[in-house]
């Protein structure tokens, strides 16, 4: 009982018990068959969203108007240098997954730039940015038919007992990514700016230092996120990033952390990725249109921030 | 109570509770028409929180609210507005956003229709004019631009403008505390104009003086408790500080006089901008060092000037060790509201309490714990949420995170605003007992009893220095002389 209390007492453990929600009626449905299947691919599917969505996190942790809305340019830039790097060699993996990172910091940095140089608000630094990424990927990497290395493709797809070996990855990344939220200067510093960046710099924190590791930490994730998409994908694309636009914010929010800034959660990113693709699994198997599928994402998405919101109020 | 006077609003056996704390005990209280109650107490007495519930903005938990006779089982601010009671909170409340006009606008919803804003201007300008006359303040400026001090004017003009609802009870909470000698004492002089018209108020002050030469009768609250209750004239400052229960005032430390001068290094040198003429701060190691004059005149500038300088070179500033501030506004530049005392005391030296990588939590806990006990901070739990204290202990968690730190020079931003005597006198001793130790303080303070700590005062005006004064020469006329008149630096 004590421990249950406990359990519920954390903000996370109501997006897990939405994706446990969904998957029980989605295997309901379809009378048990595929429970597992669904989990496997329901692991291997939300990594992605987690490991973007995490970036995110640190990103809209910052504080009112803190979002990068470049993640999905950023992420079909990165999907398509990967390819042409590895040029389907095994023995380019770990350079290809470099120049990944490396466009995807760029990204990062540029924005962080536009901000701080030009003092343009965050939101509209990043949104002009990605057009930008968004052109030089067209010039780039449109039509570019390169297909991933087979070790690199194999590895986005080895499952141990089921479970991806990329979600395991994942899970041991949001493992640190939360020890360096609440245990190192980094994330404490990072919280203080969210809160209040004026009382935060005169606490001695170098908030601007701070604001540029977390936009490039954010630009390394989504440059690291369209490598491992163009291996799961067999390829790269354009618009390989485009439902990342959304979801990572999405599962920012349902996890548990603050818009307004200075609260964050990991664990809940987890459960918010696993909820959100379990629920496009289930209405799959409910054999609804796109058009109601997407009606109705839309519409629980709306209440479970609304209950998350309450459930803040009555504390 | 004065007798025969009309009595506006009664409260009766009010109690309130946070958790297992008793805010108010069993409260009465009674405000009769034309009276200015003082109302003083020790931080955590109580005061705000029976404000708050006067106020409308707080409910008891039990106990009755009577409105001229008639009691109010549903209070609220809307109800309160109707009746006529205002109130002035110490954490300020205008939109910072807005502008003069506009925040007026925004408590007189009767000003509509085309004009409003020319209306509102001229209701919020003639009644700055009538408190604080050459107050300097447009009602076109945005309230976000205004010094602390003029925020705090507008606030206050803001309560005693009347359009279409009555006005018979203003609640000031700690109006003063962000306005220098001069704009308090006009404010002071507009409250008992007001009480000549019929207007009562409610004076919460930690400055005694203010207090009993402004209220015609004194209300002494301690432990949530009324403790006394008497015509003003019947006390004094002796009996008002024994009555709160606090240390008796005690008078200036004399080894602070007998400091000779330049015997230590030089740790803080700094020209304002703009300064003519060679006048630059020094302060050499262990002093402690007076910044006065009016509020809003450059000490804040000086030394948030100086903090940056800390971390990045800046023309005219030396500084020679690192720095650590204590605020004053502590809302915008202080606490983080998310975050658990221990953390916001260990914010500043988070380097030091890393094991590894990693923080450690047992050497946040040793170091909150440590100076809880020096500072005095009163909480049953470190780990609580850093709200659930009162002002004038989250001024103190300041200055834990000021102390507690590797720092070794000190700037205070005026970081008394608003805190009780009997804290004031521990931190001074603290001030001076590290001082001693060798640490460097830079004190900006409006408040004459402040300076006595201090080694050496230096007065400003309008952003320069004008005046530098050691601590034999310094007098509270000199203060004033040079906050007042240019004169040679």
């Amino acid at each position: 009982m004590m421990v249950l209390r406990a359990l519920l007492a954390r903000p996370w453990i109501w997006s897990f018990i939405g994706a446990l929600l969904v998957w029980l009626a989605a295997i309901s449905f379809t009378g048990g068959y595929g429970a597992g299947g669904m989990i496997t691919a329901a692991l291997s599917l939300a990594v992605f969203m987690v490991i973007v969505g995490i970036g995110q996190m640190f990103v809209i942790t910052l504080g009112p108007g803190n979002v990068d809305l470049s993640l999905p340019a950023n992420i079909g830039l990165a999907s398509a240098v990967a390819m042409k790097v590895m040029g389907g060699s095994d023995a380019m993996i770990l350079v290809g997954l470099v120049a990944a990172l490396t466009s995807g910091m760029a990204v990062g940095m540029a924005n962080y730039l536009l901000i701080r140089a030009l003092r343009i608000p965050p939101i509209i630094a990043t949104l002009s940015s990605s057009f930008i990424v968004h052109s030089i990927d067209i010039a780039y990497g449109r039509g570019l038919q390169i297909k991933p290395p087979p070790a690199f493709a194999d590895f986005t797809n080895i499952q141990f007992l089921g479970i991806p070996i990329l979600a395991i990855c994942g899970v041991v990344f949001a493992f640190l990514a939360g020890i360096a939220l609440q245990r190192m200067i980094y994330g404490r510093s990072v919280l203080a700016i969210g809160q209040n960046m004026r009382a935060a710099w005169l606490a001695g924190i170098p908030v601007e230092r701070i604001r540029f590791l977390t936009y490039t930490l954010s630009g390394a994730l989504g440059g690291i996120n369209g490598a491992l998409l163009a291996g799961y994908f067999r390829g790269a694309s354009v618009d390989i990033g485009n439902e990342y636009l959304l979801s990572s914010i999405a599962v920012v929010v349902i996890g548990g952390t603050s818009v307004a800034g200075g609260k964050a959660n990991v664990p809940g990113i987890w459960g918010a990725a696993l909820f959100l693709v379990l629920l496009l699994t289930m209405l799959n198997t409910f054999g609804v249109s796109a058009g109601i599928r997407l009606l109705l994402t839309g519409l629980i998405i709306v209440g479970v921030i609304t209950a998350a919101g309450g459930q803040k109020a009555l504390r | 109570m004065s007798e025969g006077s009309p009595v506006i609003v009664k409260l009766d056996g009010v109690e309130r509770h946070f958790g297992a704390v008793r805010a108010l005990d069993g409260v009465d209280f009674a405000v009769g028409a034309g009276e200015c109650i003082g109302l003083v107490g020790h931080n955590g007495a109580g005061k705000s929180t029976l404000m708050h519930i006067l106020a409308g903005t707080g409910s008891p938990d039990r106990g009755t609210i009577a409105v001229r006779g008639a009691p109010e089982t549903d209070y609220s601010v809307a109800r309160a507005q109707a009746l006529g009671i205002r109130c002035v909170f110490q954490e300020l409340s205008l939109c910072p956003n807005l502008t003069v006009a506009e925040n007026t606008h925004i408590s007189h919803a009767s000003l509509r229709g085309p004009g409003w804003r020319k209306r509102s201007a001229a209701l919020i300008r003639a009644k700055l004019d009538e408190i604080f006359p050459g107050h300097g303040i447009e009602p076109s400026d945005v309230v976000g631009d205004l010094a602390i001090g003029q925020r705090q004017m507008v606030e206050v003009a803001r309560a005693f403008t009347v359009t279409d609802q009555p006005l018979h009870l203003v609640i000031l909470d700690e109006p003063t505390s962000s306005l220098d000698a001069h704009t308090a004492g006009q404010l002071l002089a507009f409250v008992g104009r007001a009480r000549a018209e019929g207007v009562s108020t409610i004076l919460i002050s930690h400055v005694l003086g203010e207090v009993l030469s402004t209220a015609n009768r004194i209300v002494v609250m301690r432990d949530g408790r009324v403790v006394a209750s008497d015509a003003a004239s019947a006390f004094n400052r002796d009996r008002l500080v024994a009555t709160m229960g606090g240390a008796r005032q005690h008078d200036r430390d004399p080894a602070a006089a007998a400091r000779t001068r330049g015997a230590t290094p030089v740790k803080v040198r700094a020209r304002p901008r703009g300064q003519p003429g060679s006048a630059e701060l020094v302060a050499h190691q262990g002093e402690i060092i007076g910044l006065a004059g009016l509020a809003g005149h450059g000490q804040t500038r000086l030394l948030l000037y100086i903090y940056g300088a800390a971390t990045r070179r800046r023309p005219g500033i030396e500084v020679t060790d690192p720095v650590a501030l204590v605020a004053g506004d502590r809302q915008t530049d202080g606490i983080f509201p998310l975050w658990s005392i221990a953390e916001n005391i260990g914010i500043r030296s988070l380097a030091a309490l890393r094991r590894g990588l990693l923080l450690s939590s047992e050497r946040e806990q040793a170091l909150a714990r440590e100076w809880q006990q020096k500072i005095g901070i009163r909480t049953p739990d470190l780990d609580n949420n850093i709200l659930s204290l009162s002002g004038g202990n989250q001024q103190k968690v300041l200055f834990a995170r000021a102390l507690g730190s590797d720092a070794r020079i000190i700037l205070m931003d005026d970081p008394m605003r608003g805190v009780d005597i009997g804290t004031k006198l521990e931190v001074y001793d603290l001030v001076r007992a590290e001082a001693r130790k060798g640490r460097t303080f830079l004190w900006y303070t409006t408040e004459m009893d402040e300076l006595e700590n201090c080694d050496h005062v230096y007065v400003f005006r309008n952003g320069r220095i004008v005046a530098d004064l050691g601590h034999d020469e310094l007098s509270e006329e000199k203060v004033i002389q040079s906050s007042f008149e240019e004169s040679a630096a």
